[in-house]
């Protein structure tokens, strides 16, 4: 493998240095820009914890985000203290906004564990730039999640019953019904998530223990660090651990959104009953999820200065995900179409033909035109590049995303099978500063976790970069020239300024790769 | 020459008690240099010691002659206990009605719905899967930590202030003083020929 190339931006012509996005076979790509030290890389993530205070931006969106969490506070509290009656819901729409939330926040989950797992699996290098807080994304967001199903139940105190745990009056939960395949399937999630994130940060929080000046950040890091020090005995057993996480969760991802769209596909609901369900929401939630990611991603880098990490081909390369996404988004709403004409079910092609033009239709078409139409700009890659427009299509992309669960679960309820009982959903203002509320508890942890935990998984980055392979040239070259001793701080010369270095001929066979 | 006895209630003078070396670290600057002189402390016979790294430096573990770790195995097990666990939390709570004694009496109950058999493996795939996982990813994670020793609060290569740098850009290679072959000064002497850029006693 030649990685070697790998940290020479001036190789790709034509292009600014910061742009690694053009594709040149024979030369990969950089994944980490304008560093050649695996120290620069330690202090660039350090410091946005290190820094005695955050940039006013955080501090701005860290006041909103906390307002919003007092507003959700106030509603669930009003919620509990009052009934469910205070939402919208009504005979025929008994789920609304809560599992549409819930669902949605699932899904946005999902890119998280997708990252850090598939791609893991899959050796896509790029993704150490950006699996760590994804994965943090994924955690907060399941919290999000679970939150709906928990008050959304009427009596909250009761929740406990959910559990199979045993109590005086013999009764058990049944197993037989989707709706406790979901407690399982959300629990299991959130804590593998919980765990792959955790275990894969503990290297990174030794880094920042053994930079704390403070005796707090020295006690907490120590802490949660676990007392790890790099010895390559560990890192044997930790790399199979982690290989071996990153196995388990590729299936539990996907069994996740499956199992919560059984809650739907195994009633027989109109509109809900459909086998294609697991796939489609599988493939909406990575879709929304990468939206997230590339939504949290923009600000972040700009905000932290982790330009080099997060570099623009990291966020071309989600963009491409999104599109692909999108499409399979996109053939799933034309192909529940099909199959409900197909069919030759009367209630089923209703349920259909209501959705895209019956009294939701404003819904419908909000969703069409966020998930279907706007990704395919991303087949342009001008669009793919820009940063101001890939944000504000991930947001409508969110957005869309939102609204197609709303469209499943609140057109199919309100218009079933018999039209005396249908009714029309309008939300309250309960349901919506719960929804609002979600977001504000999601953005507070996540700012709490960039400014506080290591927002780049630091050792892999490090891992990625052409001076960590033992048989890189450039350590010879530079052993050669006979001034490495005298570098004090740095671990590797930076060669690729240099390119003569590389050619030497002490160079190892690697580096015939470099002339062209 | 008299020596004077000393006083009986003289305070001893020297520590209490005296601190033990833990070993001898040399640091290298690039994971090039670590690899080679990882093989010749190999070579040279030595059993109790260890490379640190801020990353996994690929290619290590076969010049240190590491093993490759049963864990796999281990979470293999933990996997099927979940399966197990699974399947036999849903059969006990939702088709048998015995009692069975733990911590309280718990009985099943086993209650039909819509004539849906009571064992029904299909309805009980989704829970067996999830807590098979469940159980191998907990595993995976605590088997690696007990093999590891960790947590722990402390370790005598902490109090090394150069050591700190081994989670930033430093490599070390560490052989432990209750390694047979150890001796202070040679074993120092050892690291520094092998290219050490600084070699440096750690007390435990």
């Amino acid at each position: 493998m030649t990685s070697l190339q790998a940290n020479r931006p001036t190789a790709l012509p034509g292009f600014q240095e910061s742009d690694n996005t053009a594709e040149n076979p024979g030369i990969r790509a950089p994944l980490v820009l304008n560093m050649d030290r695996f120290n620069q890389v330690t202090r660039q993530v350090c410091q946005v914890a290190e820094s005695k205070r955050p940039p006013f931006a955080w501090y701005a969106a860290f006041t909103v985000s906390l307002g919003l969490v007092g507003l959700l506070g106030f509603c669930v509290t009003y919620l509990i203290f009052t009934g469910v009656g205070v939402w919208g819901l009504n005979n025929p729409v008994m789920w609304a906004f809560d599992i549409t939330n819930f669902v949605f926040w699932v899904g946005i989950g999902h890119a998280g564990t997708l990252i850090s797992a598939i791609l893991f699996l899959f050796r896509q290098k790029w993704r150490t730039g950006i699996n760590r807080f994804a994965e943090a994304m994924t955690i907060f967001a399941v919290i999000c999640a679970g939150l709906f199903p928990g008050i959304h139940v009427g009596r909250v105190w009761l929740a406990y019953w959910l559990f199979p745990i045993p109590n005086q009056m013999d009764m058990w939960p049944q197993f037989r019904s989707p709706l406790l395949w979901d407690v399982f399937a959300v629990g299991t999630y959130f804590t593998v998530s919980f765990v792959f994130w955790f275990i894969g940060m503990v290297p990174d929080l030794a880094t920042l223990r053994d930079r704390a000046k403070g005796p707090i950040q020295q006690f907490a890091y120590g802490l949660f660090a676990l007392g790890w020090r790099g010895s390559n005995r560990h890192w044997h057993r930790y790399e199979v651990a982690y290989l071996l996480l990153a196995a388990l969760s590729t299936p539990l991802v996907l069994s996740v959104h499956s199992v919560v769209s059984f809650d739907f596909a195994v009633s027989q609901l109109p509109g809900w009953h459909t086998t294609i369900f697991p796939p489609y929401f599988v493939a909406g939630a990575i879709f929304s999820g990468f939206a997230m990611v590339v939504t949290l991603a923009v600000p972040a880098r700009q905000l932290f200065g982790l330009k080099d990490l997060i570099t623009l081909r990291h966020l071309d390369n989600m963009n491409k995900i999104i599109l692909v996404t999108g499409c399979m988004v996109g053939y799933a709403y034309s192909m529940e179409f099909f199959i409900a004409w197909y069919s030759g079910a009367i209630y089923e092609k209703f349920a259909f033909v209501n959705r895209a033009f019956g009294q939701y239709w404003w819904a419908y078409w909000i969703m069409v035109s966020c998930n279907v139409i706007t990704p395919q700009l991303f087949w342009s890659k001008r669009i793919r590049t820009s940063i101001p427009i890939m944000f504000a299509l991930c947001l409508v992309v969110n957005i869309g995303m939102w609204f197609e669960r709303f469209v499943i679960i609140v057109t199919s309820l309100a218009n079933d099978f018999l039209p005396t009982s249908w009714d029309f959903f309008t939300p309250t203002w309960v349901d919506m500063g719960t929804m609002m509320g979600a977001f504000g508890l999601f953005g507070t942890c996540f700012l709490l976790f960039c400014r506080y935990l290591p927002m780049i998984a630091i050792a892999e980055v490090k891992a990625t970069m052409p001076q960590a392979n033992p048989h890189w040239s450039g350590y010879e070259a530079a052993h050669g020239h006979g001034d490495h001793g005298s570098h004090g701080g740095g671990s590797a010369k930076p060669s690729f300024a240099s390119p003569d270095a590389q050619r030497s001929p002490g160079g190892s066979p690697n580096g015939s790769d470099l002339t062209p | 020459m008299t020596t004077l006895s000393p006083t009986p209630h003289a305070a001893p003078s020297a520590p209490t008690q005296r601190r033990r070396l833990y070993g001898v670290i040399g640091e290298f600057h690039d994971p090039a240099a670590l690899m080679a002189a990882a093989e010749k402390v190999r070579g040279a016979g030595y059993r109790w010691w260890d490379c640190h790294t801020p990353f996994p430096v690929h290619g290590l573990d076969k010049a240190m002659g590491i093993r490759r770790t049963i864990l796999p195995v281990l979470v293999f097990g933990a996997g099927l206990t979940g399966t197990t666990v699974g399947f036999c939390l849903q059969a006990f709570t939702n088709a048998a009605s015995f009692s069975i004694w733990a911590l309280v009496w718990v009985t099943g109950y086993p209650f039909l719905i819509s004539g849906k058999p009571l064992i029904s493996l299909p309805a009980f795939i989704p829970v067996m899967f999830e807590l098979t996982i469940l159980l191998a990813a907990l595993g995976s994670a605590g088997i690696m930590l007990l093999f590891n020793g960790l947590p722990r609060w402390n370790h005598p290569l902490l109090t090394s202030k150069r050591f700190l740098r081994v989670t930033d850009d430093r490599f070390f290679i560490v052989i432990e003083s209750r390694d047979p072959r150890f001796f202070a000064s040679r074993t120092e002497q050892f690291l520094k020929d092998l290219g050490a850029k600084a070699v440096e006693m750690v007390e435990a």
